[in-house]
Parts: C-alpha cells; sequence; structure tokens
C-alpha cells in the first residue's frame, strides 16, 4: 500500500467538490466546538469554584446550623438557630476536641450603612480578628479588631474597597463614623480590592465583631456558621468526629440522623462541587454529542452520494488493479479526513470561543476566571471525529468496495 | 508457443430477473504476442467475452485459464492483482480520472502496483512518451481531444508492463484521423511483441489485427487468419 498516494487520493476526492465537503464538515465543526467550549467552560467554573473554597486551606472546617441539605428544597432547613455561644465554650475545651487550633463564630447578613448623605448596603460579616488569618485578606490601611473589642461589643468596622467608594468617594475613611441600624461604628480598617474569596465579595463587605453584630445589628442569639481550624492537615478528619461528638453531646442527640448540623470539611467540599460540575458538563457534553451524531449522519449520506456518482472511477481503478480493501481504504479515508479536519477546526473554534467568553466573564463581571482548555478536550475531540469518520464512513465504504469492476464501468 | 489465454467450454449466463446466456461455450486459445479482433453485433457477447477474458467479470460455466491458471483458482483479490501486474485496459469511454493530469492518470495502476514510489514519474513519462504524448503531461482531460485522451489511456494500459492488452472498441469515440493513430499505436505494440485483443465492430479496425474471431449469439462464428488488410481503402488513411 503506498500511503502517501492513498491520501493524496482521498485528498483529491475531497477537493473535487470542495463546497460540499466543506458543508458536510461544518456539522462536525460545529459538534466539536460545542462540546470543546462546554468542556472548557466546565473546567473554569470548576476551577473558580474550587479556588474560592481552596482560599480557606485545607485545615479549616465549617460548621454549619441544620441537616446537610439533601437536595435543593431542603435548603430553606439549614436556616435554623442550632448553634450558640455554648457551642463555641465547649468546642474550645481541649478534652473535647484536642487539635482545635482555632475558632471562630460567623454571623452575616446584610443592612444600610449610612455616611452623612450616602447610604449603601453592604454584607455584614460578624466575625472575631480571626479572619484575616483564616480569609487571608488584611487591611491596607488601619488594623484589624482585637479580641478585647470583640468581648466589649465594640462599635468598630472594617469596610470593603467598594463600600468605601460608595461613602466617601475619594476622602479618607479611616477614623470616619458611620451608622448601621442606628448606631455608630468607627472604621479602623479598610481592605484592599480583593474580589471573590470563599463565596464573599471582600469589596463589598463591613465586617464587626460578631458580638456587636449579635446585640445590635441582627438581635439573634445564635451564629450562622462556626469556622474551626485544626492544628494540621492530618487531624481535620479526627476534629470533624470530635466536633460531631461534642455538639450532640451539647445538644443531648443520640439519634445522628436527628443532628441539628453538619460539618463540612475543604476536602468534602471539593469532592462535592468537582462532582456537581463535572456532572453538569459531562451532560452539556452529551447534548453537544447529538449534534455530533447529527454531522455523523451527514457524512454518511454524503458519502454515500459521493459512492454513486464516481461508480465508474470505482469500477476504473477496480479494472486497474485496485482491491476491494483499496477502494474501501479510500473511501473510508475521505470520510475519515473530512471528520478530522472538522475535528481540528471545531478544536480551534471551540477554543477561540471560549478564550472570548473567558475574557468577557472576567473583563464585565470581574470573575477571577481562568482560560483554559482541557487535554482531555483536544483529545476527545479528535478522537471522537476520527471515530464518526471511520463509524459512518464504513458502510459507504464498503458499498464502493463490493462493486463489481464491469458493473461499475457499465455504470451510467 | 504456448496459449497465454485459453477458453474451454467458456460459458456466461447472467442471472438477474431473467435469465440471459451471453456465451454458450467458447473454445478457443491465444498463443503470446497474437493480435486478436474479437467481432460482432451488438448483444453478441463480444464485450461479455472481453470482460471475462479481462479478468472483471466472472464466468458461470467451462473454464478459463490465463498463462496456464484457471480463474477459478483466483480470489478476487487475486485477481486484482492479475489485472494490475499482466493486464492493461482500454476502454471506448477512455475513462481518465477527471481534474487530473495526464502524468497522474497514467500512474492510476501503479498506486495499486508493488512499484516503488520513486520510480513512478520515470515510468509514467516513458508510458507518456511511447505514445508521443509527453507534451501534455499537464493537461486535463477537459482540455485534450478524444484523441489524445485514448493515447493517455494507451499509456496507462501500458505502465505496469502487461503481457496482455484489452482494448474494448478503442476508436468508438474517435473521429477516422484519432482512431487511425489508435490503431497504429496497437499496432506497434504488437509489433514489440505484446498480445492485443480488440474488440471492435468495425470491420477496417479489426482487420488491423492478424487473426479475427466473430461471435453470433454467444457463440465463435468464424476464427480465421485476416489474410487481406483494407483499411486504407475503407477507413483510415495514413
Amino acid at each position: 500500500m503506498h500511503i502517501k498516494y492513498t491520501v493524496k487520493t482521498a485528498f483529491r476526492g475531497l477537493t473535487i467538490n470542495k463546497m460540499r465537503s466543506f458543508l458536510t464538515l461544518l456539522g462536525i465543526v460545529i459538534g466539536i466546538a460545542a462540546i470543546i467550549l462546554i468542556m472548557s467552560l466546565g473546567q473554569g467554573a470548576k476551577n473558580l469554584i474550587l479556588s474560592q473554597i481552596q482560599s480557606m486551606g485545607p485545615k479549616v472546617i465549617a460548621i454549619a446550623p441544620g441537616r446537610q441539605p439533601q437536595g435543593i428544597t431542603d435548603m430553606l432547613s439549614t436556616f435554623t438557630d442550632s448553634l450558640k455561644e455554648k457551642d463555641v465554650a465547649e468546642l474550645q475545651k481541649k478534652n473535647n476536641v484536642p487539635h482545635l487550633a482555632d475558632i471562630m463564630p460567623i454571623v452575616f447578613g446584610s443592612q444600610t450603612a449610612v455616611y452623612e448623605n450616602e447610604a449603601y448596603r453592604p454584607t455584614i460579616l460578624g466575625v472575631t480578628g480571626l479572619f484575616a488569618k483564616i480569609y487571608n485578606i488584611y487591611p491596607s490601611e488601619g488594623r484589624i479588631f482585637t479580641d478585647e473589642e470583640v468581648k466589649g461589643y465594640a462599635d468598630v468596622v472594617l469596610i470593603g474597597s467598594k463600600v468605601k467608594t460608595q461613602l466617601f468617594g475619594n476622602d479618607s475613611a479611616l477614623g470616619q463614623r458611620i451608622k448601621i441600624k442606628g448606631k455608630n461604628f468607627k472604621i479602623i480598617g479598610i481592605f484592599p480590592k480583593t474580589g471573590q474569596v470563599s463565596f464573599l465579595n471582600f469589596d463589598d463587605i463591613a465586617i464587626i465583631p460578631y458580638t456587636t453584630a449579635q446585640q445590635y445589628i441582627f438581635g439573634i442569639k445564635y451564629f450562622n456558621r462556626i469556622v474551626v481550624e485544626a492544628d494540621s492537615e492530618e487531624n481535620v478528619e479526627r476534629t470533624v468526629n470530635d466536633i460531631k461528638i461534642t455538639l450532640r453531646n451539647n445538644h443531648n442527640i443520640t439519634d445522628t440522623t436527628k443532628d441539628d448540623f453538619f460539618v463540612e470539611t475543604q476536602a468534602e467540599a471539593l469532592k462535592m462541587v468537582s462532582a456537581i460540575t463535572d456532572i453538569f458538563t459531562l451532560f452539556l457534553a452529551a447534548i453537544a454529542a447529538i449534534s455530533l451524531f447529527v454531522g455523523g449522519i451527514g457524512i454518511m449520506n454524503i458519502m454515500l452520494v459521493s459512492v454513486t456518482e464516481r461508480t465508474r472511477e470505482i469500477g476504473l481503478r477496480k479494472a486497474l488493479g485496485a482491491t476491494g480493501k483499496n477502494i474501501l481504504v479510500q473511501f473510508l479515508l475521505e470520510a475519515t479526513m473530512l471528520t478530522t479536519a472538522g475535528g481540528i477546526i471545531g478544536i480551534a473554534s471551540g477554543a477561540f470561543l471560549s478564550f472570548v467568553a473567558s475574557f468577557i466573564l472576567g473583563r464585565y463581571l470581574a470573575l477571577a476566571w481562568q482560560f483554559s482548555i482541557p487535554i482531555l478536550a483536544i483529545i476527545l475531540g479528535l478522537g471522537v471525529a476520527t471515530l464518526i469518520g471511520l463509524v459512518f464512513g464504513i458502510y459507504p465504504a464498503r458499498k464502493a468496495s463490493r462493486k463489481s469492476p464491469m458493473e461499475a464501468l457499465r455504470y451510467e | 508457443m504456448t496459449a497465454i489465454i485459453k477458453a474451454v467450454k467458456l460459458e456466461k449466463t447472467y442471472r438477474d430477473e431473467i435469465e440471459t446466456v451471453a456465451l454458450r461455450g467458447l473454445d478457443f486459445s491465444v498463443e503470446k504476442g497474437e493480435f486478436i479482433s474479437i467481432m460482432g453485433p451488438s448483444g453478441s457477447g463480444k464485450s461479455t467475452l472481453l470482460h471475462i477474458l479481462g479478468f472483471l467479470d466472472r464466468l458461470t460455466g467451462g473454464d478459463y485459464l490465463f498463462e496456464g491458471k484457471s480463474m477459478n483458482d483466483y480470489s478476487d483479490e487475486g485477481l486484482a492483482m492479475v489485472r494490475n501486474k499482466k493486464m492493461g485496459f482500454i476502454f471506448q469511454a477512455f475513462n481518465l480520472l477527471p481534474r487530473t493530469s495526464a502524468l497522474e492518470n497514467v500512474k492510476l495502476p501503479l498506486l495499486y502496483s508493488d512499484v516503488n514510489e520513486s520510480l513512478w514519474n520515470d515510468i509514467a513519462l516513458k508510458a507518456l512518451d511511447s505514445v508521443g504524448m509527453s507534451h501534455r503531461i499537464d493537461y486535463e482531460p477537459a482540455h485534450l481531444s478524444g484523441g489524445e485522451k485514448q493515447r493517455i489511456a494507451i499509456a496507462r494500459a501500458l505502465v505496469n508492463d502487461p503481457s496482455v492488452i484489452f482494448a474494448d472498441e478503442p476508436t468508438g469515440n474517435l473521429d477516422s484521423k484519432s482512431g487511425g493513430q489508435v490503431m497504429e499505436i496497437l499496432e506497434k505494440l504488437h509489433i514489440e511483441g505484446r498480445t492485443v485483443i480488440l474488440v471492435t465492430h468495425e470491420t477496417y479496425t479489426a482487420e488491423y489485427a492478424h487473426r479475427l474471431i466473430k461471435i453470433k449469439d454467444g457463440l465463435i462464428e468464424v476464427d480465421q487468419i485476416v489474410e487481406q488488410k483494407h483499411k486504407h481503402q475503407n477507413g483510415f488513411f495514413k
């Protein structure tokens, strides 16, 4: 078999009817481009969410009130008031949770902040001074509040860059007082422009001691979250268990299915998010695969037309010594070259589209979106395209190869 | 001399919706180097015979031995290989690939041979030279006259150095002058020692051969040596 000439022959077969080849190829291009786009965006979304989770660090354990949600409709039941000051105290005891390094209760909500005639509604986050370490976010001006200030229900606040701009414009804000729910807070710190960290937009935030938040802003006695940091990554699992036991004892729960809290580690969150985005991506890719299937049928259709049109050519080639196998290879190669070319163009246009999408997401939605094309998507795209050529090309090619030379030569 | 072609009670029946008997038991043989014309009215079975002799179609009865080996002993692949190595075909309708240069057309049989690709150009150019078409190697069939197309088809038939050339009405689509040129080439090939089997319905074309087989209703009617050639009076002019 003369490979070079066989490829050349197949190529010539395709170029004889350029427009037709192009239109046939378009079906494959669209299908492959869609798959690449979906996989790329899926990967980007996953990376974005993962980076948000990972910004908390692997040692961080989150305790939320209510049961672990069993589905979308179950989410509402998670907003309960089961986590209290007493729980924090119990968890802090060395004999309850020996590997606990840090613990921080969180309350959050939204309230209007007022400065002179300006008003803005940021997210209010009530925490302890540990937040800086846990979220790895520090003010560019000013300081973090102290434990004494937390204990003393101090009226101090740190604000995000957007809050600062909204209320003060270009004026200095440090040391000024803003009113939140009628109470004056002294601005002791301002964050630099940060964006999203762990699903919180730190540009759009006002951080105050949790005690103050509970007492004066939200009027509650419970916490929305308790964040625990284990002393090392190895002890995370053990700490999770210790937390569960401590809280069950504290809440008098004997049946573990009746837990009124749930504990989540970063690893679990990562796994869950990965699983969800993977399934979602796969689902969308499967839809795109339907378009590839349709494209494949187009290939088969055109190859059948081509085989019929070129019956005399097949007869001639056979008369000159081509075997059935030679003819089969020629037509299969034509189909495969067509789909592979479609695959390559599809990958290129899919990559281009996802780059544009990433650019728009990053630029106009201010997301920390990373453009990436998974290698798997490229291999898959090329593989699928070639496979389509083989699968949908084999029937026309066999039909061509089985023509009797004499019958084919006589064909008008 | 050894018989290169030997037909023994050769039969061909087409079985489609209705059964058509095309050849009813032909006996003849062809020695190496002969130039034979097969004549007959349309429907006589002459084309069917040529197709079987050229390994393009299977027989349904009797036997056909090519170079001493029965056609029935060959697989389809084997037939293709013999066609490629030992047979050259010239068709009435030229059957050149469109939008493909003369040179590439001539190379076509080499694609299915085991000849090294590096030799193809030289072999094809030599074949084109032997039919006087060296000046048209880059031309596509659409830009060639009928006579030129047929000469390129002959070059293609020669490219694998076949032992037998089968020509099926090679002058059928040509004017008398071009037809004459084509027949001169076939005559030259015969003089060079090749076996040529020609199917035609024109007497003046048939008489280029030295032996004439006339077929009628699937049977050999006449098998004789051509003694008198009328070509200069009736058909072509030099």
